[in-house]
């Protein structure tokens, strides 16, 4: 961890380095200051598949109706039907004809995405508004809606990694490709 | 007249030899009227403008009043995506391949955070030795580089995935293409500082925006050609183009160069955010999803003569364009005036720089009849611009993202110019 005067001294020896030497021993320039991870608890927001970054706290579909019915509603209508085509949170088939109707239920993958983008970018007119107990409630709310959970599922940072999602079998990852 | 003029392909295509004498312009300028517009009577004067002093220097330039129409498209706000959105730029006015930044296309999804670079910080974490926290004063300081690349967002050309041809122009259809100098550090001299550990294999990516948008990035990438971009053509980057700072993955689609660029976190498996998951993701025919489509495709398209424009008259004409490929740099671009049956070789008039525009032109006669022009792009990795009907072949009629095929304009015979699928 640099002190002020250690960081104007490192400042002072990276600047004389960048002045004297060409090319790629510029690149000694170290200016990063160092942060813990505890620090970062408020900030770092990354709610994983495989269970890392979720909150402690915990919610019920039963707990999450009426936080829903308050903040979601006017956008994804009481029960997530939705106002248009891009709010609506319930029902589809990937195996229906035509372009199938692609939803948290019928498409999403993971569950963690729905904590992960409800913390971050819900709801869209005050995002990151809602308490950590309040996206758990929500996201059971969001699941019981596509019968994914029951009502009563109590949702917390064990529970919800191991909600098998109906289209979880439903992508390939391409990412070896590139 | 025609007589004269060198066929290099079928229904009008000519030799780059006729342009090249001739010095045309582009739509309007037609051969046979500028060569034989002789006397008319006309005596020139000196303008009103060359007897007056005209206003001095301005802090911050303008473009000309008469080009006020060179505007960005944007669509109609959604109340219920307040800031979301997009704006496409008006490819059908600009030449070279630099896109100016005031004309750079937009997607937002929670509209331009107003950030103030002095409190906004940098944060590496995750699978890193030491977590470290970067000032954007501090970031300047670092050695960076200058590249010019292409930048595209994957949901470009979408709608011709539908069953009918819409009645679009290029900017309405294919705006939400761009390309720039981006200027900043790569993230390998950042990853240097942080030091990795090994079971790290994917860089999470958020910005400081409302929506917080996120998107993994495969290491070894980060680690090839990925940068913190700073400056957009010569000036701090732009607040829509994510100031003080974005990500920059070049050739990969644009969602994935992260804008308002805040934290960088390390991690052993992708962090499946919404935008790599229910967004971004290519359904197949078989109803599997195809996830982590990166690159852009082999893509060029004509942006003039284009659609909603019209010939006003027989003779000849500057066919123009831009080409782009994520796998590398543009080999040839090839047009064609009779719906795909015979190709010549467009002129490059660019340098042909990896995954940047390249701008392309061919001199066309028309003779007033049906005609279809097209391009298409070759890549360094000997990638061919596909047709439409051989990509949806491929990728069925439900996927959205990354349309390259050809796009074929077609003219009637009194000159208009309509998107077509042939």
């Amino acid at each position: 961890m640099y002190t002020p005067k250690a960081f104007k001294f490192a400042f002072l020896l990276a600047s004389t380095v960048l002045l004297l030497l060409p090319g790629s021993q510029a690149q000694t320039v170290k200016f990063g200051q160092a942060i813990s991870e505890s620090q970062l608890s408020d900030f770092d927001l990354i709610a994983g598949p495989d269970g890392s970054g979720f909150p402690s706290g915990s919610g019920t579909a039963v707990t999450g109706k009426a936080v829903f019915e308050l903040k979601c509603a006017a956008c994804h209508a009481t029960n997530g039907e939705g106002v248009s085509g891009n709010t609506r949170l319930v029902g589809g088939d990937m195996h229906s004809a035509g372009n199938p109707l692609r939803t948290v239920g019928s498409y999403w993958p993971h569950a963690s995405t729905v904590f992960d983008f409800i913390r971050r970018a819900m709801p869209a007119n005050a995002p990151k508004s809602l308490s950590n107990e309040e996206v758990y409630q929500v996201t059971a709310y969001v699941l019981f809606l596509n019968n994914i959970i029951e009502e009563n599922t109590v949702l917390n940072k064990e529970s919800l990694t191991q909600i098998q999602m109906p289209n979880k079998d439903g992508f390939v990852d391409l990412s070896h490709l590139h | 007249m025609s007589d004269k003029l060198d066929k290099v392909a079928g229904n009008g295509l000519i030799n780059r030899r006729h342009l090249l004498k001739v010095g045309l312009g582009g739509l309007g300028s037609a051969l046979a009227t500028n060569a034989l517009s002789a006397d008319t009577g006309l005596k020139l004067q000196i303008p009103q403008w060359s007897q007056q002093p005209g206003p001095g220097t301005s802090a911050y330039g303008s473009p000309s009043p008469f080009t006020a129409q060179i505007q960005r498209m944007a669509g109609t706000p959604d109340p219920i995506y307040p800031g979301g959105g997009a704006s496409r730029s008006p490819l059908q006015h600009l030449q070279g391949t630099i896109t100016p930044n005031s004309l750079h296309f937009e997607r937002h999804h929670s509209g331009v955070p107003a950030i103030d670079p002095a409190q906004h910080k940098l944060v590496i974490n995750g699978l890193v030795d030491q977590p470290l926290m970067f000032s954007y004063e501090d970031l300047l300081k670092y050695p960076m580089v200058s590249k010019t690349y292409f930048l595209e967002c994957s949901g470009n050309s979408g709608t011709l995935f539908g069953d009918t041809a819409v009645d679009g122009s290029v900017q309405s259809m294919h705006g939400l293409v761009s390309c720039a100098q981006w200027t900043g550090i790569l993230l390998s001299t950042l990853l240097d500082e942080t030091g990795v550990k090994a079971q790290a294999k994917w860089i999470a990516a958020v910005g400081a925006d409302g929506a917080s948008m996120g998107r993994s990035v495969p290491l070894d990438k980060a680690l090839d050609d990925v940068m913190i971009a700073l400056y957009q053509n010569g000036e701090p980057i732009r607040p829509e183009q994510g100031y003080p700072m974005r990500l920059f993955v070049p050739g990969w689609e644009g969602n994935i160069s992260v804008k308002w660029l805040t934290q960088l976190k390390l991690t052993s498996q992708a962090s499946q955010f919404r935008d790599e998951t229910s967004k971004y993701t290519d359904t197949m025919a078989d109803r599997r999803s195809l996830q982590f489509t990166f690159p852009m495709g082999a893509k060029s398209l004509i942006t003039s003569p284009s659609g909603q424009m019209s010939l006003p008259q027989k003779g000849v004409y500057k066919v123009t364009g831009i080409a782009w490929s994520g796998a590398g740099s543009i080999r040839k671009v090839e047009v064609s005036a009779d719906g795909g049956r015979s190709w010549a070789d467009a002129i490059i008039e660019s340098p042909q720089s990896d995954k940047a525009l390249v701008r392309f032109s061919i001199p066309w006669q028309w003779d007033g009849s049906n005609a279809v022009l097209q391009s298409r792009a070759t890549d360094s990795a000997g990638n061919i611009q596909p047709s439409r009907d051989a990509l949806l072949a491929e990728r069925g009629l439900i996927s959205f993202y990354h349309y390259h095929g050809v796009q074929s304009w077609g003219i009637n015979s009194a000159g208009e110019i309509k998107n077509v699928y042939a």
